[in-house]
C-alpha cells in the first residue's frame, strides 16, 4: 500500500520530486476517489488556490490541488456553478479528506446533469501538468473555443494521473439558474422508467435530470431556470409522460434528492461491492436484469446503472460484451487487483492507450497497473 | 508557405501505386492523370495550391482500409479530405501525397431517438445530418458557417465549431463515437453509444487531430430536440467596449444566450452595403438570441433588454416574428460575402478571454492603419472567438503577403492577452508556423508523441500543424526507418 511521502508545494516542487522518484508514485490530490495502487503518495492538495475568475466570461483557473469547496464557494458568490455537478465519492467510499478540483478531472467525476450539459471533461479548457520525466507541459489554454494543436487536455480528463499530473486546470462554469423542480412519476417498471425518461429528454424542455430508482419505486425529471419557466415546463413534461401518479418537489427538496442520487447514497454503509455501468441508455434495464444485484439505480436517462453486488462477484463475466463499460467504484483491495478497477479496452484501443502511457510515463510510475490493459 | 520537398522516390513509384490501389478501388474512384488531381489542389484556402500525386475516393471502411494499407506499405503519404471546405489548408496536398476523400461516404447508418443519437459515414455533410432528424423534430447542434457544403470528417478534425457553441458546445462535446482507420490499415472502434470513455479518452484526442493520426470513416453523434422556439435581439452601441461590458453583464446575469454576435462598424458598413439589413450605424452591433416558449423567449429578451439599456445603446431592437428574426440575422449572415465583394479577403480565427476585447479591437484598429490594410470584425462574443477579416488584394503583388504579416501580428496579440491561434477552424498549414507562439517546444513535444503513437511512419497528413522545422527530425527518422 501507499507510503506517505512529502506534499509538494509548487509546480516546480511537483516537477522535481516526479524527477527524483526513483520508484511508483500513487497521485493524489484529496484521496477521495477510491484509487488503490502501491507506491510513495504524491500529494499534490498543497499545489492550491484559485488564480483567476472571470464570471463574465465563464471561465476559472484554479490549481489543480484547490479544494473543490473552495471553488463551489467562490462561484456561488457569483450565482454560478460547475454545471457538470460532480459526484462526491467520500460517503459512498467511506473516506475523508477534501476532494480537489485536479481529482475531479483526473477521475472525469460527473453528476445527474452530465446527460444534459456534458461531463468534467467538456468543461475542462486548459491543463498544466508534469509528465513521467518531471516536465511541466501545457496544453489547452483559458478560452472555450480553442482548436490550435492536438486535445491532450481530453486526454488527461479521465486518465487517473497515469499519464502526468495536473498542477494546474482551466475550466468552464455555468451560471446558477433562479430555481428548479423535480417531476416525480411512481410506480414504473424499469423498462417503462427509462422509456419516459427517454421521451423527457427528447422533448424540448430541457431536462437536466433524468433519474429511476427501483427501491423507491420513483422516476425522476429535473428541470431548472427561471421560476415561470420551470412551472412552463414540469406542466409540459406532465403531458408528455401522459398518465401516471405524478408529484412535483420544490426547489429545496429538489436540491436534495438529487444530491443524494449523486452521490448513490442508497449505498452509504451498506455492504457489497459497487459497479458503474456506462451504456446505451436503452440496454440500461437489461443490463441491470443480467447482473442480479442486491440493489441498483438509474441515472442519465438510463445510460449510467449503479448497481450493489455481493463482494467479489465479476459483474464484467455476467453482462458479457455491450456498449459500454463497467467500472468497479467500490470492493476489497484483493477483489481491485483480480478484476481491475477498469474495464478490459478492445485489443487495438488497449495496444494506443498503453502506448501513450509508456510515451508520456515511460518509467510507468504514475499509479502504476491501475489502468493497464487486462486480460 | 513552405511544404516539405517532394519525394522523388514515391514519385517514381506513382505508376506501382496507381496499380496498386486500382486493385481494390473501382476504377472511377482512382484518379490519376493530372488534368483531374488537379481538382484536389487546394481547399478553401486558396492561395496555397498543389495537385496531390493520387486522389481516390472510397465508399466504405474496408476501402479506405486497404488503401491505407497500400500507402503504408509503399511509404506514401497520405491527406485525408472532407469537402475540401479548410480555412486553414488542412486538405492541401503535397505532389508526392494520395488525397484520401470521403466524399462518396455519406450513407446514414442508424437513427436512433430513443438514445438521442445519429451513426453517419463521415462525408456526410453538416447541415444533412440533420436534414436526416429534422422531421422528426432534432438536430445537429454544431454549425459552421460552411454547413452546407462541410462534411462531418473535417468537422471532426478540425473540432469544428459554430456559433451556438456558448449553449450546445463544439463537435467534440457533440461526438460519441467513431469508427477509424489506422495508416497500417487497421480498423479500431472508440466510444459508441454510451457516455464517456471506460478508459483513456482517445476519442477526445482524435476530435481535432486534423486527419493526422487515423482517417474516422464512421461516427456516432448526438441529436438533440429542438427547441420549441428562437428569437433574436439586435443592439448598437456608440463604443465597443461598452458593447463588451454589456456581453459580459448578460452573462453575469445568469442569462445563458444560444448565441451572442458581434460586428464592428467596417463590418457594419460592408455589411448594409451588400446586404441592407437595416442595421444601424454605430462602432459596435450585438445580435443576442434565445430559445424556449414565446413566453420563455420574452422574459428572457426583456431581462437582455434591461441590461442593454443601462449601457446606453443606440439602437435595440427585439424580433417578435420569424420575418423580423431572419431581417436581423441577414446582415451577420453575408457578412463574409459583404467583405468579398470590397476584396479578397483573409479571414482570421483567435480566440481571445472576452474581457480583453476592447483593448484587442483598439490594436487591431492601429495595426490596420500601419499595414494599410482594411479589417472587419466579426466575433462570437460569447466565447471569444474573433473572425477578423483583412481584405487585400491577391493580384497586387506583394499584397498576400502583407496581409498574412498582418494576420500573424493579430494572433501573436490574441496569445499575448491569454487566448489562443485558432478557435474553431485549425492549425493545417496557415497557423503552423505560429504554433511555437502559443507552445513551448516541449509542449509541441508532447503533441507529437501522440503522432508517433498512431501513426509512427508519419504518414499521415505530415505536414501540418507543427512547424516543418519541429517536426522534421520526426519525419525524417520515419522515413528511414522505412
Amino acid at each position: 500500500m501507499a507510503r506517505k511521502s512529502d506534499m509538494v508545494a509548487s509546480e516546480a516542487d511537483l516537477a522535481a520530486a516526479v524527477h527524483a522518484a526513483t520508484g511508483p508514485l500513487s497521485v493524489q490530490g484529496g484521496g477521495t476517489r477510491g484509487v488503490q495502487v502501491a507506491g510513495d503518495v504524491l500529494d499534490v492538495s498543497g499545489l492550491s488556490g484559485i488564480t483567476l475568475y472571470e464570471p463574465g466570461a465563464l471561465t476559472m483557473v484554479a490549481q489543480a490541488g484547490t479544494a473543490v469547496a473552495e471553488i463551489e464557494a467562490a462561484l456561488a458568490e457569483h450565482n454560478q456553478r460547475l454545471a457538470f455537478e460532480p459526484m462526491d465519492h467520500r460517503g459512498l467510499l467511506s473516506r475523508r479528506g477534501a476532494p480537489t478540483i485536479g481529482g475531479v478531472f483526473a477521475a472525469n467525476v460527473s453528476g445527474p446533469r452530465r446527460i444534459a450539459v456534458g461531463a468534467a471533461r467538456d468543461f475542462l479548457l486548459g491543463v498544466r501538468f508534469v509528465d513521467g520525466q518531471g516536465q511541466i507541459i501545457k496544453n489547452g489554454g483559458r478560452v472555450m473555443k480553442n482548436v490550435t494543436g492536438y486535445d491532450l487536455v481530453k486526454v488527461m480528463a479521465g486518465s487517473f494521473g497515469t499519464l502526468g499530473v495536473l498542477s494546474e486546470v482551466s475550466l468552464k462554469v455555468l451560471p446558477q439558474p433562479e430555481t428548479e423542480a423535480t417531476l416525480i412519476i411512481e410506480g414504473l417498471s424499469d423498462t417503462a422508467a427509462v422509456g419516459a425518461l427517454s421521451r423527457a429528454m427528447g422533448s424540448p424542455f430541457e431536462v437536466t435530470g433524468a433519474a429511476h430508482d427501483p427501491q423507491a419505486g420513483q422516476t425522476l425529471l429535473r428541470v431548472e431556470g427561471f421560476d415561470a419557466s420551470v412551472t412552463y415546463r414540469i406542466a409540459q413534461l406532465r403531458d408528455v409522460i401522459g398518465t401516471g401518479d405524478l408529484a412535483v418537489l420544490g426547489a429545496e427538496d429538489s436540491r436534495a434528492r438529487w444530491i443524494a442520487l449523486r452521490d448513490v447514497s442508497a449505498f452509504h454503509g451498506v455492504e457489497g461491492d459497487v459497479w458503474r455501468v456506462s451504456c446505451k441508455p436503452s440496454d440500461g434495464p437489461a443490463l441491470a436484469a443480467k447482473a442480479g444485484a442486491a440493489a441498483y439505480q438509474f441515472d442519465w436517462a438510463g445510460g449510467l446503472v449503479w448497481l450493489r453486488m455481493a463482494s467479489g462477484t465479476d459483474l464484467r463475466a455476467r453482462l458479457g460484451a455491450f456498449d459500454g463499460h463497467a467500472t468497479l467504484v467500490r470492493s476489497a483491495p484483493h477483489t481491485q487487483a483480480e478484476l481491475g478497477m477498469f474495464h478490459p479496452e478492445a485489443p487495438g484501443v488497449a495496444k494506443l492507450s498503453a502506448a501513450l502511457r509508456a510515451r508520456f510515463d515511460p518509467r510507468g510510475i504514475f499509479n502504476a497497473g491501475l489502468m493497464d490493459a487486462r486480460s | 508557405m513552405e511544404m516539405p520537398v517532394p519525394s522523388a522516390a514515391v514519385l517514381s513509384r506513382k505508376a506501382r501505386v496507381v496499380a496498386a490501389l486500382q486493385e481494390v478501388l473501382p476504377s472511377d474512384a482512382v484518379i490519376h492523370d493530372t488534368r483531374e488531381t488537379r481538382a484536389y489542389e487546394c481547399d478553401a484556402l486558396t492561395a496555397y495550391r498543389c495537385p496531390p500525386m493520387v486522389a481516390v475516393l472510397p465508399t466504405t471502411t474496408q476501402e479506405v482500409s486497404d488503401v491505407l494499407r497500400i500507402c503504408h506499405a509503399m511509404d506514401v503519404p497520405v491527406v485525408p479530405r472532407g469537402s475540401g471546405t479548410s480555412l486553414a489548408g488542412g486538405a492541401l496536398p503535397t505532389a508526392d501525397c494520395v488525397i484520401l476523400g470521403v466524399a462518396r461516404m455519406n450513407d446514414v447508418i442508424e437513427t436512433d431517438y430513443e438514445n438521442r443519437i445519429i451513426r453517419v459515414q463521415t462525408g456526410r455533410t453538416n447541415l444533412s445530418v440533420t436534414g436526416a432528424v429534422e422531421e422528426d423534430g432534432f438536430f445537429y447542434a454544431p454549425d459552421p458557417s460552411s454547413q452546407l457544403a462541410c462534411a462531418i470528417a473535417g468537422n471532426i478534425a478540425m473540432n469544428s465549431g459554430g456559433a451556438h457553441c456558448l449553449k450546445y458546445g463544439v463537435t467534440t462535446n457533440n461526438l460519441m463515437g467513431v469508427t477509424m482507420v489506422m495508416m497500417d490499415g487497421a480498423v479500431v472502434e472508440i466510444g459508441g453509444g454510451h457516455l464517456d470513455a471506460g478508459g483513456l479518452d482517445l476519442l477526445g484526442l482524435i476530435c481535432g487531430s486534423e486527419g493526422q493520426l487515423g482517417i474516422v470513416t464512421e461516427a456516432t453523434l448526438r441529436i438533440l430536440p429542438k427547441p420549441e422556439g428562437a428569437r433574436p435581439v439586435l443592439m448598437g452601441f456608440d463604443d465597443n467596449e461598452v458593447a463588451g461590458a454589456c456581453v459580459s453583464d448578460i452573462i453575469k446575469a445568469g442569462v445563458l444566450p444560444v448565441a451572442i454576435e458581434f460586428m464592428d462598424r467596417p463590418c457594419i458598413e460592408a455589411t448594409e452595403a451588400f446586404a441592407k439589413a437595416g442595421y444601424p450605424m454605430c462602432e459596435a452591433l450585438l445580435i443576442v438570441e434565445v430559445e424556449g416558449s414565446d413566453a420563455e423567449i420574452d422574459h428572457q429578451l426583456s431581462l437582455i433588454k434591461e441590461i442593454a439599456q443601462r449601457h446606453n445603446p443606440v439602437e435595440l431592437r427585439e424580433s417578435t416574428s420569424a420575418e423580423e428574426s431572419a431581417k436581423i440575422w441577414l446582415g451577420r449572415k453575408s457578412a463574409f460575402g459583404a467583405m468579398g465583394q470590397i476584396n479578397d479577403y483573409m479571414c482570421l480565427d483567435g480566440t481571445i478571454p472576452v474581457s480583453s476585447l476592447p483593448m484587442v479591437l483598439r490594436r487591431i484598429g492601429e495595426m490596420s492603419q500601419e499595414y494599410g490594410l482594411k479589417v472587419g470584425n466579426v466575433f462570437h462574443a460569447g466565447d471569444g472567438n474573433m473572425h477578423p477579416l483583412i481584405l487585400f488584394d491577391a493580384n497586387k503583388p506583394g499584397d498576400l503577403e502583407l496581409c498574412e504579416a498582418f494576420g500573424a501580428d493579430i494572433l501573436r496579440l490574441c496569445v499575448e492577452v491569454g487566448g489562443c491561434l485558432t478557435g474553431e477552424h485549425g492549425v493545417g498549414i496557415e497557423k503552423r508556423d505560429l504554433m511555437d507562439v502559443q507552445y513551448a517546444p516541449a509542449d509541441l513535444d508532447a503533441q507529437m508523441a501522440v503522432k508517433d503513437v498512431f501513426d509512427p511512419a508519419w504518414l499521415l497528413n505530415p505536414a501540418k500543424v507543427f512547424p516543418l522545422h519541429v517536426s522534421q527530425s520526426r519525419r525524417e527518422a520515419a522515413r528511414v526507418a522505412a
